[in-house]
């Protein structure tokens, strides 16, 4: 019997269970794909929002505002890159102005601090290569950058090291309320808890009406992006977004911690909560439009593209409430999803206290984790300490990112383990780089398969049927 | 203090070590990142190696064992598992491997054999799902042939350069059905005996002016859609076609990789992404020589290993102190040529120019021009991008020029 199930494991079901496992709790995260981040948490615009888009008055705007300023120091506790680089909405006209005003006050009563907005001129002193056609830019110094699966592996791994259980390919079919608990049942298992999260993304519409609330939908929003190399990491520093319309805050143009530029998203409600596929005519698009917020974007120098699924709510606003004892929605987490995650994780546990969820302090729970950038970022003498104590790190596996073997290991090894291509990629960065795992991915294979005990060609880019290898060479029959 | 440190291990580096050891300089090391020397060629299991080097036909790793016999013969140092982190201005060499750490070689010269590596499925902007079972045709062929898996059962090829040509005999031999191999361009861009060898000896059909535009399939690729694409190279929207395959591999294009020596700060070109050299493969940096796949992706390794001989003994020279650099003469190209290698000579000595075409021609003159002036003209019958081109320079072209040109001349 577990004390709380949290249902999907994203940066949302993760924050959560990291802030509860400070607590003397039986926590167990369920999630039905291989890995944790595989959802809108993979696939974002990794920006930690000042707060001025929100409405005054909503969830969004309360939690944004107020987790935005608890991020620096959250991300610092699990060694996640963070970096402050502030953002700029910017306008063409006068009218895009007066919007921008209007921004300013919404942000100044959100409490949003330093906002200010800015003529070309200005801008040009700080971002000399804005769009030739920016007029003025409403400018918020709070604004940030921040890697989201890196958040949400790192939030997951300090809950487990507090003892959270995690389990992967766990999709939930059944939940039933018993006496006191509820009982959650996959094809192959099931789990009883005496409480219940629903952090399931995409698909806690269909969770919430598993436990008896048809009260709201969830629909996906596509959002496709193009990723830049390193190269081009420098052309700007601030995010620059554009005055925002009905469907979002249009396609921004950012740096990202690790040094690339990223571009997009596009904003198209869809109905399949599957369909993650780019589109040709996203790309033919793409360049012409963030040429107007940013000048001189390299058309050549794409590393790869994708699309990401927001979780719009039918509510407008995020969609957390207890519509049954013991069972807690956090649905609808779009954007500034990201951005008040570590404030909806505290939320949610108030909620939790007041439904009779005793909370008592762990003494013995960590509230840190060891970066996954440990080594990365260590000075020459220190790398060199680690590789006599592990010479596993003193090989390279993936030239382009320069990860090396003993990274990749502590992947597969901590907490949350990575058990496919895409966990070891979106935890070491192997595999991001130009060549795109070209070169190290055969070597990656093989060190899961060793480290796993599975057989080479049981590896899987993703877990389900995504193998990367069919069989042995020699096997084929007719 | 090493007096030449060579980056890579493969054919070019060496060598290009072999070179330089037979012009006097024995304290040489070479890094290599792979656990053995020969680059490449290990997985390049295929024939159709050294004919003209050594006038016989052997597989990659043959070719490759010849020169590691050799170095090994000349007691050439060789550091295995090491990777190359920083090369500096000033020549250290800032490496990493699991016995001596992160470690810095201060060398007197130092030859650039990095290679190069394919363009990645993200740099081609397909649309559609991202499944696994999209490969590079290189990644495909250390999985078959030195992990010993198939990446899958079948097949289409994007791309009909080289390596993709060979995968598509490669997989066929091994049991895969292989469906069909896409050619953006009106021509391929591998040899004309690979196209022979490796698709029509198999019935395999090669798709000219066809491109993937979608990849299917959530978990595993399911297939592709492959379009004719019109003379702008944009798909055409009737043509569409959906083949039903496990596995794309990609075969469109190499790029030599050049991060170190961006790091350097030596000058690159933006047509072959790889060093600026003069005849004896010297970059802007003096005392930093190119050769090989980094340098401009060669389409035989008997090309690669003669212009490493080239460079190992330019790095000789250097470190012996032979300086015969009296004039400095660039070469341009008239974009029909699109470039050249060496791109600038600074000796007055006969030079093999090597040079490509962005197109495919027929009946045609090469003409060099010095100052202007006509200086040489050859005819070709046919040239093609994917065959490497050469043509000697007399030293006498040089006298008192300040520059030169090659211009290709379509004849009626």
């Amino acid at each position: 019997m577990y004390d709380v199930a949290i249902i999907g494991a994203g940066v949302i079901g993760g924050m959560i269970a990291r802030e509860l496992s400070f607590y003397n709790l039986k926590i167990c995260i369920l999630e039905k794909e291989n890995d944790v981040a595989m959802g809108a948490t993979k696939a974002n615009s990794a920006i930690v929002h000042a707060g001025f888009d929100a409405k005054e008055g909503t969830l969004k705007a309360r939690l944004n505002v107020k987790g935005s300023k608890m991020m620096p120091e959250i991300a610092k506790a699990l060694g996640v890159k963070y970096i402050n680089n502030g953002s700029l909405v910017v306008g063409f006209n006068e009218e895009d102005e007066k919007t921008l005003q209007g921004l300013l006050e919404r942000g100044n009563s959100n409490g949003v601090e330093g906002l200010k907005v800015l003529k070309r001129e200005e801008i040009l002193e700080i971002e000399p290569n804005i769009g030739k056609n920016v007029t003025c830019a409403l400018f918020a110094p709070t604004g940030a950058i921040i890697c989201p699966y890196d958040l949400a592996v790192s939030a997951i791994g300090n809950a487990m090291d507090n003892g959270t259980e995690l389990k992967c390919n766990f999709g939930v079919e059944s939940i039933e309320r018993k006496n006191e608990y509820y009982v959650i049942k996959s094809e192959k298992e099931e789990i009883c808890a005496r409480y219940v999260v629903n952090a399931a993304g995409l698909y806690s519409d269909g969770i919430a009406k598993l436990a008896g609330d048809d009260s709201f939908n969830v629909h996906p929003r596509r959002g496709e992006y193009v990723l830049l190399d390193k190269e081009c990491g420098d052309i700007i520093s601030h995010t620059i977004f554009v005055t925002p319309s009905k469907m979002g805050k249009g396609i921004l143009v950012s740096p990202t911690v690790d040094g690339n530029l990223l571009l997009g998203p596009t904003a198209v409600d869809g109905e399949d909560k599957s369909d993650k596929s780019t589109t040709s005519e996203f790309f033919a698009s793409i360049f012409g439009i963030a040429e107007r917020s940013v000048f001189g974007i390299p058309k050549n120098k794409t590393i790869t593209s994708f699309c990401g699924l927001r979780s719009v709510g039918s509510t407008g606003d995020f969609i957390i409430n207890t519509p049954k004892e013991g069972f807690v929605n956090v649905a609808g987490i779009e954007s500034p999803g990201l951005s008040a995650s570590p404030a909806i994780a505290e939320y949610v546990r108030d909620i939790l206290k007041e439904s009779g969820l005793r909370l008592e302090k762990n003494e013995n729970a960590v509230m840190t984790r060891k970066s996954m950038h440990v080594f990365r970022e260590a000075s020459v003498e220190e790398k060199n300490r680690m590789i006599k104590e592990s010479p596993s790190y003193g090989r390279i596996v993936c030239r382009c990112e320069g990860v090396t073997e003993g990274e990749i290991l502590d992947a597969i090894r901590r907490n949350p383990k990575a058990t496919d291509l895409d966990g070891v990629k979106r935890r070491t960065r192997s595999q991001m780089g130009r060549c795109q795992g070209g070169f190290c991915s055969p070597y990656i294979i093989e060190l899961l398969s060793r480290e796993l005990n599975l057989p080479y060609e049981q590896i899987t880019k993703f877990g389900g049927e995504s193998y990367v290898a069919t069989g042995k060479t020699k096997e084929i029959k007719k | 203090m090493t007096e030449l440190v060579i980056i890579g291990g493969g054919p070019a580096g060496m060598s290009a070590a072999i070179s330089a050891y037979e012009n006097g300089i024995t304290d040489i090391l070479i890094l290599e990142r792979d656990d053995s020397l020969g680059g490449i060629l290990r997985q390049c299991i295929h024939n159709g190696f050294g004919l003209h080097k050594f006038k016989e036909e052997l597989t990659g790793p043959e070719y490759a064992y010849r020169y590691e016999k050799k170095v090994k013969e000349l007691g050439i140092s060789v550091k295995l598992n090491t990777m190359v982190l920083e090369i500096t201005k000033d020549k250290r060499v800032i490496a990493t491997n699991s016995d001596d750490g992160i470690f810095e070689i201060e060398a007197k010269s130092i030859i650039l054999a990095m290679g190069c590596r394919e363009r990645a499925k993200g740099a081609l902007n397909i649309a559609g799902t991202r499944p696994a079972g999209v490969y590079s045709a290189g990644t495909a062929q250390k999985l078959v042939n030195v992990k010993g898996y198939m990446p899958g059962k079948e097949i289409v090829i994007l791309g009909s350069g080289d390596i993709g040509l060979i995968m598509a005999r490669r997989m066929t031999l091994e049991g895969a059905k292989v469906k069909a191999v896409c050619e953006l361009m009106p021509y391929s861009s591998g040899l004309a005996r690979n196209i022979e060898q490796c698709l029509n000896d198999f019935n395999i059909p090669l798709r000219l002016s066809h491109t993937v535009v979608e990849l299917h399939g959530k978990e595993r690729l399911t297939g592709v859609t492959i379009a004719r694409v019109d003379e702008k190279r944009q798909p055409i929207k009737e043509t569409y076609e959906f083949i039903p395959c496990d596995t794309l591999l990609l075969s469109c294009g190499l790029i030599p990789e050049n991060e170190l020596t961006k790091g350097i700060g030596a000058e690159i070109s933006q047509i072959t992404n790889g060093s600026v050299v003069d005849q004896n493969r010297e970059t802007d940096i003096e005392g930093v020589f190119s050769c090989g796949n980094v340098l401009h992706v060669h389409d035989l390794v008997d090309y690669v290993s003669e212009e490493a001989e080239i460079a190992g003994k330019g790095a000789a020279d250097y470190i012996k102190g032979i300086d015969k650099k009296t004039v400095r003469i660039p070469i341009s190209t008239d974009g029909k040529i699109r470039y050249t290698v060496p791109q600038i000579i600074t000796e007055q000595k006969d030079v093999t120019l090597y040079f490509r075409t962005s197109g495919l021609y027929r009946n045609v003159k090469i003409n060099v021009y010095a100052d202007g002036k006509l200086a040489l003209s050859k005819k070709k019958q046919r040239i093609a991008p994917s065959e490497m081109e050469s043509l000697k320079l007399n030293k006498n072209i040089f006298e008192g020029v300040s520059e030169l040109r090659l211009e290709l001349e379509e004849l009626q």
